[in-house]
Parts: structure tokens; C-alpha cells; sequence
């Protein structure tokens, strides 16, 4: 990943602003009785890379899907872009089409081609027309440098191009935040690099990024903060040189032993 | 043991297939000869075929297509099997029962005219504005086989405008909703009291009729037509909305919907025809006379809903998540996402059980003969009721079998041909 190493030099440029993207607020939530997450407080700065990581069913993955609702929380505020999310149906579309997000199974629709799964939600829900949404799609699409299979359907993709489309097409509709829901753990290893590539772009770009993930190559190169949480609770926040190099918390120590140990 | 350093230098191209390894002698090798046991059932079995035809076709064969009663075949030597002339000498009457000789041409033209509609539903490559047409043929088909006064037909058509109108005029000042119900309203409050009157008045200064043909001369392969394709275009949306609110969050909704889906999948359809021909009178207010067919129709349709709904259900069960979450997250609406992103993928999951849904409606219309309709079927019995008739039953219901046999096939084929078409993955 030489390639990487050398974008990440460039991770300077990256700037954070003082404005904030999303606020989360003392929010609870719970599947039936069980607490899933606790008292969470978070706030992102625009321009922030934020990386989550954790043991599996700490919570991560609800988390950063609390944040454009796909999940319900019961307690507590998340305000996205200055607008609340609440029960309210005009506000939970009108931040989901702020907000991209990325899933672990990229999620692409399988009956459309490439080019409209990318130009689908700016013609529906922004009305753009569809010769622009076209061009804004390719431009996407030679972005994460597969504008070749426009016109191919998903199924005859590999999963590494599967997911630069499902990144594509979140551009597609100007998000102003990125979330990433695992991107690349259902991905060989010959394709991991290709999709984290195509995020570091992103990130140099000045886009706000929430990322669920376990690269932590990655987290180190990109990130400027990197969340730990367990039994869903945020345990320890830092920079990622004194995450990594200093881990202050039993369990971050115990966590980091094992995903980079071997 | 070391084991032997190996590298590849060059990557091999790719070659054809050995002789005889493609084609029909490979597959006769594969699936007919492929062990003794196997050849040995695939030589029985084809004898088996060559007896039954040996048997079938010298009885089907005869020269019997000119007799004109049973009698007729039984004293002529020549005539040692079928008797076919029942078809010839019934052929009008099985495809139109009493439907007047000189007003044929109306149901044969909109017959016709149906292939026209379907075709933009059926193929993509059939121009779009054709859906124009589709969305009208309704009226104009109850029209041709009715006859009577265009008026009504087309001042039903102009509720649709009106309906558009009033949405229209409201969506801004009052807001989608309520520009929707209002829009609804207004068509069918137009529909319940404006049509008749209107278009009354409107046929007394511009007269548009044909001879009037009534429902009691409805009959044979026509009636089947009519009824199973009524049917199929109306059950088919009604399963979508009922499928959508058998998974709705909103209680009401859901329960209606599984209620009316487990009461009518719960009861036989003939049950609910005989409650179309004898019950509904009691409950209409008296004087009414809501026709037969239209009640039929209203029942079949009624009943194949439901089971339309649980093979559409279960298209949307067999969806991942990910795609309603997908569909979420770019900021889709409930009915956008719908309607682009899930129906069209579980729809095309479900078109093997969709169309067997469509096979099985059109097969139950033979049903109605049970409630005195002259369907095919009914007709068998009645011509098996004649004196010149009376004893014959091979040749009839053979050939009402094959009439049917020609519709359900031809769906089952333009079935596979969807599926394979909407493969996109290869």
C-alpha cells in the first residue's frame, strides 16, 4: 500500500473546521430491554475523519445508523447539519439526502446498471434532470475509476468495484457527510486497498467521515480522532498516534492487543 | 520430503471443447444413455409414447369433420372413432354463445385490440405512448361487448381528468395529501352521481350508440376471456396494495389487510360466486340490477387478490434488508422506494407464482358454469343436452381443454421468457 502511504503525506491539506456537522447529545437506545447504547456524546466537526472501532456488538454499527435514522434512538438529541432528528418524516429525508452512507454489503440495486443506481436518487429526490445526473454520475464513477462499467449491472462486478459504485453513488447526491458501515470486512484482501484508496481520496477532499472499521492502517493514516467503544459506550477517544502508541483503558489495551497482534 | 520448486512462466489460453463433447449427441449421451439402467428406462418410456400414439391417433384421425349430429358418425362405416363434427357444427356457439351472428365482429375486434393493449405491459420495446391506449381499453372493450351508449364509458374516463384537475388545483393552496384524498373524492362522487345523468343528457344531443347486446347472450370462450383478463389486470395492483399493507407499521392497515386476505383465501371461490349471484341482491338497495358478469368478474377478482398478495409478499420477504436501507439512506420516500427500488425486484422474484396465480384465475372461470353462465364448459353440457349431441364427450371437452391449454401456455412461456430476460447477473 505504497500508494496509500503516499496520499496519506498529504493528509496536512486536511482541514477542521470549527462548525459542527452533528451533534450527538446523552442519547440512549434499546432493543426491547436490551441497552444498547449508552449516554452516548459526540460531536464532529466538518472536515472531521472519525474512526469507530470495537469489539462486535458493542454498538458501532448502531451508532453511526442512529445517525440518519435507520435506526430509532429512544433518549437523547442527534442533530445533523443543524436539523434535529426526530419522528418527523420531512426531517429524517431531508438529512438522509445529506448524509452518504456506505454499508458492509454495499447494497447496490441489483435490477438497475451501474450508472442508474448512481443517477436514481438525484433524479427522484433532488428532480435534477437526467442528462445532468448522468454527467455528475460519471464524473463520480471515473472518480473511483470504474466509469468502464457504466452500463454494467451489479452482479457482474466484483465486490471491491461493487463498493467503489455504492461510495459513487453517495457522492452522487452531495453529501456533506460521509458514513461508513464496515466498508471493506466483507472484502478479499486484494480489494480492500482499492476501496480504502478511493476513501482517503474522499477524506483529502475535506469530506466529513464517520468510519466503522477495523483497518487500522487506515485509522492511523486518515483518521484525526478514533473512537473505541464497548457494550455500547464510547471507552476511550483520542488522536490515533497516542490511541495506538498509548492506550489508556484496560480494555482498548486488551482490544488493540488482539486485532494487531498477528 | 523437500518438496519440488514449481513456477509458471506463461498462462494458458483458453481452447474449444473435444469433439463430440457438444451438441446433440452429448446431450442424448448425457440424458438418455448415460448407464444401462438409464438406457434401458429411456427405450421403455419411448415405446410407451409410440403405443399411446398408435392407439390415440387412428381414433383421432377420421374423416368425421362434416357430420352434423353423433348419429350422423356412428351409421357412417367410414367413421370408426372421433366424431369432430360436433366442433365444427358447435364452433361458433363454444367461442360466442348467443352473442348476435351479425354483431361478432365487436368482441373478435376488441379480442383484437387486447393484444394491442398488452403489448407495451408485456414487451418493453413496444413504444410507450401505446400505454395510453392500454389505460383506455378497458372502456372501450366494455363498450364493444355491450354496446349501447359511448357516453357513460367516456364520462367514466372524464372522472379520471376531473380527479387530476381537482389534485391540481389543490396541491398547492392545501398540500399533497389532502389535494390527493380531495382528487379522489371528487372522482368518485362524480362517478356515483354525475356519470348516469350526464351522460344521459349528453346522448340525447350527440348520439353514440351501437346495438346494446345483454349479458344473457354472453357465453363460450369470449366470456372466459373477458372474465379472466378483467380479472387478471384488477387483481394484480389490488395483491400490490394488499401485499404492502399486510407489511405496513400502521395497525389499522395491516390488520385489514390480513384479515382480508386470510377471509378469502379461507373460502372457496365457488362460495363467493354463488354469493355474487344469488346473496348481492339482498344487500343492494332494491331496483338495482348490477349485472352478473360485473359481479362475477368483482369476485374473481376479489379472490385472486388475495392470493396475489401472498406470492407478492412473499417476493418482498425473499428481498435483503440492505435494499430498503439502501433505498432509506439516499433519501427515497416510501412510495418512491417502491415503487424504483423493491416491487420491481420482488415482483420479478415472485412472476413464477404470479403467473401460476394468473393460470389458476383463468382456469377457475370455468367455475361460473356452476352458477348458470354459459362458459365453455356449461356449453358442453348443454350441447351434450341436444338430441344431435346427445352421448358425445372426448371430442368436446378435448377441445375445450386445448382452447385453454393455448392461453395458460402461452403465459407459462412469456414467463420464463421475463425471468430470463430480467436476469442480470451472468
Amino acid at each position: 500500500m505504497t500508494q496509500t502511504a503516499e496520499k496519506a503525506a498529504n493528509s496536512s491539506a486536511m482541514h477542521v473546521s470549527d462548525e459542527v456537522a452533528i451533534e450527538v447529545r446523552n442519547m440512549n437506545k434499546w432493543y426491547g430491554d436490551f441497552h444498547v447504547l449508552k449516554d452516548i456524546n459526540l460531536t464532529v466537526n466538518r472536515g472531521e475523519r472519525i474512526v469507530i472501532c470495537g469489539p462486535s456488538g458493542s454498538g458501532k454499527s448502531t451508532l453511526i445508523r442512529c445517525m440518519n435514522r435507520l435506526e430509532e434512538h429512544q433518549k437523547g438529541d442527534i442533530i445533523v447539519d443543524g436539523t434535529e432528528l426526530s419522528s418527523d418524516l420531512k426531517n429524517i429525508d431531508k438529512i438522509r439526502s445529506e448524509v452518504g452512507m456506505c454499508f458492509q454489503h454495499f447494497n447496490l440495486f441489483p435490477h438497475l446498471t451501474i450508472l442508474e443506481n448512481c443517477t436514481l436518487a438525484p433524479i427522484w429526490v433532488r428532480k435534477t434532470p437526467k442528462k445532468e445526473a448522468e454527467e455528475t454520475a460519471m464524473h463520480f464513477l471515473e472518480k473511483v475509476k470504474i466509469p468502464e462499467q457504466a452500463n454494467k449491472y451489479p452482479g457482474q462486478l466484483s465486490g471491491g468495484q461493487q463498493q467503489r459504485v455504492a461510495i459513487a453513488r453517495s457522492l452522487c447526491m452531495k453529501p456533506r457527510i460521509m458514513l461508513f458501515d464496515e466498508p471493506t470486512s466483507a472484502l478479499d484482501p486484494e480489494m480492500i486497498a482499492e476501496v480504502l484508496d478511493t476513501m482517503i481520496e474522499l477524506a483529502e477532499e475535506g469530506m466529513t467521515m464517520l468510519c466503522v472499521t477495523h483497518e487500522m492502517g487506515f485509522a492511523r493514516k486518515v483518521a484525526n480522532r478514533v473512537i473505541f467503544m464497548d457494550a455500547g459506550q464510547i471507552v476511550e477517544q483520542n488522536e490515533p498516534e497516542e490511541f495506538f502508541n498509548n492506550p489508556q483503558s484496560e480494555r482498548t489495551q486488551l482490544f488493540l492487543s488482539q486485532i494487531l497482534g498477528h | 520430503m523437500k518438496p519440488e520448486p514449481y513456477v509458471r512462466r506463461e498462462m494458458l489460453a483458453p481452447q474449444p471443447a473435444p469433439l463430440g463433447e457438444t451438441g446433440i449427441l452429448r446431450w442424448m449421451k448425457a440424458n438418455l444413455f448415460s448407464g444401462p439402467v438409464n438406457s434401458v428406462i429411456s427405450i421403455a418410456a419411448g415405446l410407451f409414447v409410440l403405443y399411446v400414439l398408435y392407439r390415440l391417433l387412428p381414433w383421432a384421425i377420421q374423416p368425421s369433420w362434416n357430420a352434423t349430429s353423433l348419429s350422423q358418425c356412428q351409421d357412417d362405416p367410414n367413421i370408426t372413432g372421433a366424431c369432430w363434427g360436433v366442433i365444427h357444427d358447435r364452433f361458433n356457439q363454444l367461442m360466442f354463445a348467443f352473442y348476435p351472428h351479425e354483431l361478432q365482429w365487436r368482441p373478435l375486434l376488441a379480442f383484437g385490440l387486447m393484444f394491442v393493449a398488452i403489448a407495451p405491459v408485456l414487451f418493453d420495446k413496444v413504444p410507450r405512448f401505446l400505454l395510453a391506449f392500454t389505460a383506455m381499453f378497458p372502456l372501450l372493450a366494455i363498450w364493444l361487448l355491450w354496446g349501447g351508449s359511448a357516453w357513460p364509458e367516456l364520462m367514466v374516463l372524464a372522472g379520471f381528468f376531473i380527479g387530476y384537475a381537482v389534485h391540481k388545483a389543490l396541491v398547492g393552496p392545501a398540500g399533497e395529501l389532502t389535494a390527493i384524498i380531495l382528487g379522489v373524492l371528487a372522482t368518485l362522487l362524480w362517478w356515483i352521481f354525475g356519470v348516469s345523468p350526464v351522460a344521459e343528457m349528453l346522448q340525447g344531443v350527440v348520439p353514440l350508440d351501437i346495438t346494446p347486446v345483454e349479458s344473457s347472450k354472453f357465453g363460450g370462450l369470449m366470456l372466459s376471456i373477458t372474465i379472466g383478463l378483467a380479472g387478471i389486470a384488477f387483481s394484480f395492483p389490488l395483491g400490490i396494495i394488499l401485499a404492502l399493507g399486510r407489511q405496513s407499521d400502521m395497525f389499522i392497515i395491516k390488520t385489514l389487510s390480513v384479515g382480508y386476505i386470510e377471509f378469502i383465501r379461507g373460502v372457496p371461490l365457488i362460495t363467493l360466486l354463488f354469493v355474487a349471484s344469488v346473496l348481492l341482491n339482498y344487500f343492494l338497495p332494491r331496483g338495482t340490477n348490477f349485472d352478473l358478469i360485473l359481479r362475477v368478474v368483482i369476485m374473481v377478482t376479489l379472490f385472486a387478490a388475495a392470493y396475489m398478495a401472498e406470492v407478492i409478499r412473499g417476493g418482498l420477504a425473499a428481498l435483503p434488508k440492505g435494499q430498503y436501507e439502501a433505498a432509506d439512506a439516499l433519501g427515497l420516500d416510501y412510495w418512491k422506494a417502491m415503487r424504483l427500488i423493491i416491487m420491481p425486484q420482488a415482483l420479478k422474484i415472485s412472476i413464477p407464482g404470479i403467473v401460476g396465480t394468473f393460470i389458476g384465475l383463468f382456469k377457475d372461470t370455468t367455475l361460473v358454469s356452476i352458477i348458470g353462465l354459459l362458459d365453455p364448459i356449461g356449453l358442453a353440457n348443454s350441447i351434450r343436452g341436444t338430441t344431435d349431441w346427445n352421448g358425445i364427450v372426448w371430442e368436446l371437452y378435448l377441445f375445450i381443454a386445448l382452447m385453454f391449454w393455448v392461453f395458460t401456455f402461452s403465459m407459462s412461456r412469456y414467463s420464463m421468457y421475463l425471468e430470463n430476460k430480467l436476469k442480470t447477473t451472468h
